[in-house]
């Protein structure tokens, strides 16, 4: 008879670097006694605040980081020290952008009542009562120049990505490289640009297509690029079915290839638009800033929520940096609101 | 072998002159349509590039006959009475010098934390918390100029302000930090600070997708050596990542020597070259052109054409050399 030997339980090999209570212990030790000893520094120094409080707290793991190296070895105490300075300078980042979420959040809620969102500000001056008013004007107007400048920008983009992609053709490499540097074009060059040959030669006044033109020029890179990152991601093995069924490299391209990637697609340009919304600069330059409702965008200035919070902010009054503060949150409500449409659009294709 | 087959095959199974396949190795006419067309559409980015320097430099041209090299050196910024042109003056070398100064206090302060959250998101959190900073991050850069500014001019001028008169306290002797009156707001520190904020998001992601393709079994070269996860960060990513890195921090730079609106609401604009930082004086040639640009007459307008030519020229330059330097480590990918 043969006997097979099997071990009560199956041994796992040793990992000397995995979490044990003690470690985690250790840890939340030398944070807390960092924390103590920060709130003692805040007591006796001139530091004062949340923020002083955080700024001994990060010197304090620093120095307690370094104390520590004394009762271990040099690689591991410089690996603590580099791990406390990394994990620091993360939470430091974090520190202004929850301030600049939170407080146009607060700062703006003020500025909000029932008609806030439905009615202009043709007959309220910025600096009167904060429940008369309101930025429908700046909505709409910021609503339509997304609209055409996604217009312009979309089939543009995604022309030029199918060029880098599919045609491969000898300047791809130089229409990437350029399209990347354009990414840099400064907004008011491009208003300025827009300026100087729309509003000047063409239209003779501001305009709300001047400006969404120069929204395109700015959404081109964005557009491009991250269309080029979904086209790569379709399998050859696909337009190699089709063409071995015969398909033309225009059938291929249009009938297989843009399809397949359809909510990719759109979510490349729905995040060049979430990009573009807020550009003032350009829109200062180009369809300049008008306090009546209109939908005229061939001729005459226009409203739009970055010039609205630009020009309230501008009159100085309570009241008006409230406004801006209030314009503000739904600035960034409508770029989240397009963040968020364009992630799940995106999600759906990922699963693969 | 076909020949061998037609050889040994009777004459009449076959025709005189059979007809091979053909293999298409020329696109059909509607292909050479397409491939027409797709190539002329992405060609827009040169020609949009092309057309921004060249309508630039026709309306700026005026200037830059009238006041040559010396619109890029001179200081002074004067309309005259906007009618005679003989009383005009106009000079962007203050406002040069203050696009590079405030964009460098970005860069020095932007680049570490940028560094750090990088490895910090690529390397130290768990996967879980990495999928949602990465939206996070991409939402953050998202964030418009004009809100960082009105952030910048409500909430940050005061703890600006406060930090700039206690490093003055301490560091006055040191020229970069000498102020002439104790007046601290609207300081190009603070400027460059509001900055910073705004390319660490782009810095950081240009950074983390080059670290991301960092040689993962080198890493775990360096752990079974018995390094730390130190080690691993600092003899293998680091040095990969470094010309991607310097390639993000270069993206960053020709942002903030553009920025506009953020500059125009934080920074007091005064045509005078300066380097004291905690002081109340600064520009930007963006924010100049902003400035100027409502109550510009015809000649005015002109010279700030001739501005934004000189900005476009300075960030693509910066821009293109960026795009070089990170295409170099992503050479390895495409």
């Amino acid at each position: 008879m043969t006997t097979t030997f099997v071990p009560d339980k199956l041994v796992k090999p040793a990992r000397p670097w995995r979490r044990t209570h003690r470690s985690i212990l250790a840890m939340l030790g030398f944070i807390a006694i960092a924390g103590l000893s920060s709130t003692g520094i805040v007591a006796v120094t001139g530091l004062a605040g949340p923020l002083g409080w955080y700024v001994g707290f990060v010197f304090s793991l620093a120095v307690f980081g370094f104390l520590g190296s004394f009762f271990r070895d040099r690689v591991v105490a410089v690996d603590l020290f580099a791990t406390v300075l990394i994990c620091t300078a993360f939470m430091t980042v974090l520190i202004p952008w929850v301030s600049i979420f939170y407080s146009v959040i607060k700062r703006g809620a003020p500025a909000f009542y029932k008609g806030y969102l439905t009615t202009d500000m043709l007959v309220t001056s910025s600096g009167e009562a904060l429940n008369l008013g309101g930025l429908s004007h700046a909505i709409v107007g910021t609503l339509l120049m997304l609209a055409i400048a996604a217009l312009i920008c979309i089939p543009l983009g995604i022309i030029a990505a199918i060029y880098i992609v599919e045609i491969k053709g000898r300047f791809a490499g130089a229409v990437r490289f350029l399209t990347q540097a354009m990414s840099g074009v400064p907004s008011i060059v491009a208003g300025l640009f827009i300026y100087s040959t729309l509003v000047i030669l063409v239209f003779h006044s501001f305009s709300g297509i001047a400006g969404a033109c120069a929204l395109a020029i700015l959404m081109l890179p964005t557009v491009t690029r991250t269309a080029e990152e979904v086209l790569k991601l379709v399998p050859d093995h696909l337009r190699a079915a089709s063409y071995a069924l015969g398909a033309s490299q225009a059938q291929t391209t249009f009938r297989v290839v843009l399809p397949s990637v359809r909510s990719g697609l759109i979510t490349a340009s729905v995040l060049g638009l979430a990009r573009v919304a807020g550009e003032t600069a350009p829109l200062l330059l180009t369809s300049g800033y008008f306090i009546k409702l209109t939908t005229n965008v061939g001729n005459g200035a226009i409203g739009s929520l970055p010039t609205y919070i630009f020009s309230t902010l501008g009159a100085g009054t309570q009241e008006s940096v409230t406004r801006a503060w209030g314009g503000a949150c739904v600035l960034l409500a409508l770029i989240l609101i397009l963040f968020i449409g364009a992630r799940s659009l995106g999600g759906r294709n990922k699963g693969r | 072998m076909p020949t061998q087959l037609v050889s040994d095959a009777s004459p009449d199974t076959f025709p005189d002159n059979p007809v091979g396949r053909v293999i298409a190795t020329e696109y059909g006419p509607s292909d050479k349509v397409f491939r027409g067309v797709i190539t002329g559409g992405a060609m827009m980015s040169l020609v949009i590039l092309a057309l921004i320097a060249g309508f630039l430099l026709f309306r700026g041209l005026e200037i830059f006959r009238d006041f040559g090299f010396g619109f890029i050196t001179s200081v002074r910024w004067d309309a005259g009475d906007g009618i005679d042109k003989a009383t005009a003056s106009f000079g962007i070398g203050a406002m040069l010098v203050g696009s590079v100064v405030t964009a460098v206090i970005a860069l020095l302060i932007a680049t570490p934390f940028a560094m750090g959250t990088a490895l910090f998101l690529e390397f130290y959190c768990p996967s879980w918390l990495r999928i949602f900073l990465t939206s996070v991050l991409d939402l953050v850069a998202a964030i418009p100029s004009v809100i960082y500014g009105v952030w910048g001019y409500a909430i940050f001028m005061q703890y600006g302000t406060s930090w700039g008169r206690a490093i003055n306290e301490h560091l006055g002797w040191f020229p970069l930090f000498h102020v002439p009156s104790p007046n601290f707001g609207r300081s190009p520190f603070i400027a460059g600070m509001v900055l910073a904020l705004m390319i660490v998001p782009i810095t950081t992601s240009v950074a983390r997708a080059v670290y991301s393709q960092a040689p993962r079994d080198q890493i775990d070269a360096v752990y079974a050596l018995g390094g730390s996860r130190w080690s691993g960060i600092r003899h293998i990513v680091l040095p990969f990542g470094r010309s991607g890195l310097i390639g993000g921090a270069m993206l960053g730079l020709g942002r903030a020597l553009g920025e506009t609106v953020a500059v125009y609401l934080v920074l007091n604009l005064v045509f005078r070259i300066n380097f004291q930082i905690l002081a109340s004086v600064g520009g930007n040639v963006a924010s100049l052109i902003a400035n100027r640009f409502g109550e510009a007459g015809e000649y005015e307008l002109k010279a700030l054409m001739a501005a934004g030519l000189v900005l476009f020229l300075v960030t693509l330059l910066v821009n293109f050399a960026a795009t070089a330097i990170v295409g170099r480590t992503r050479g390895t990918e495409s």
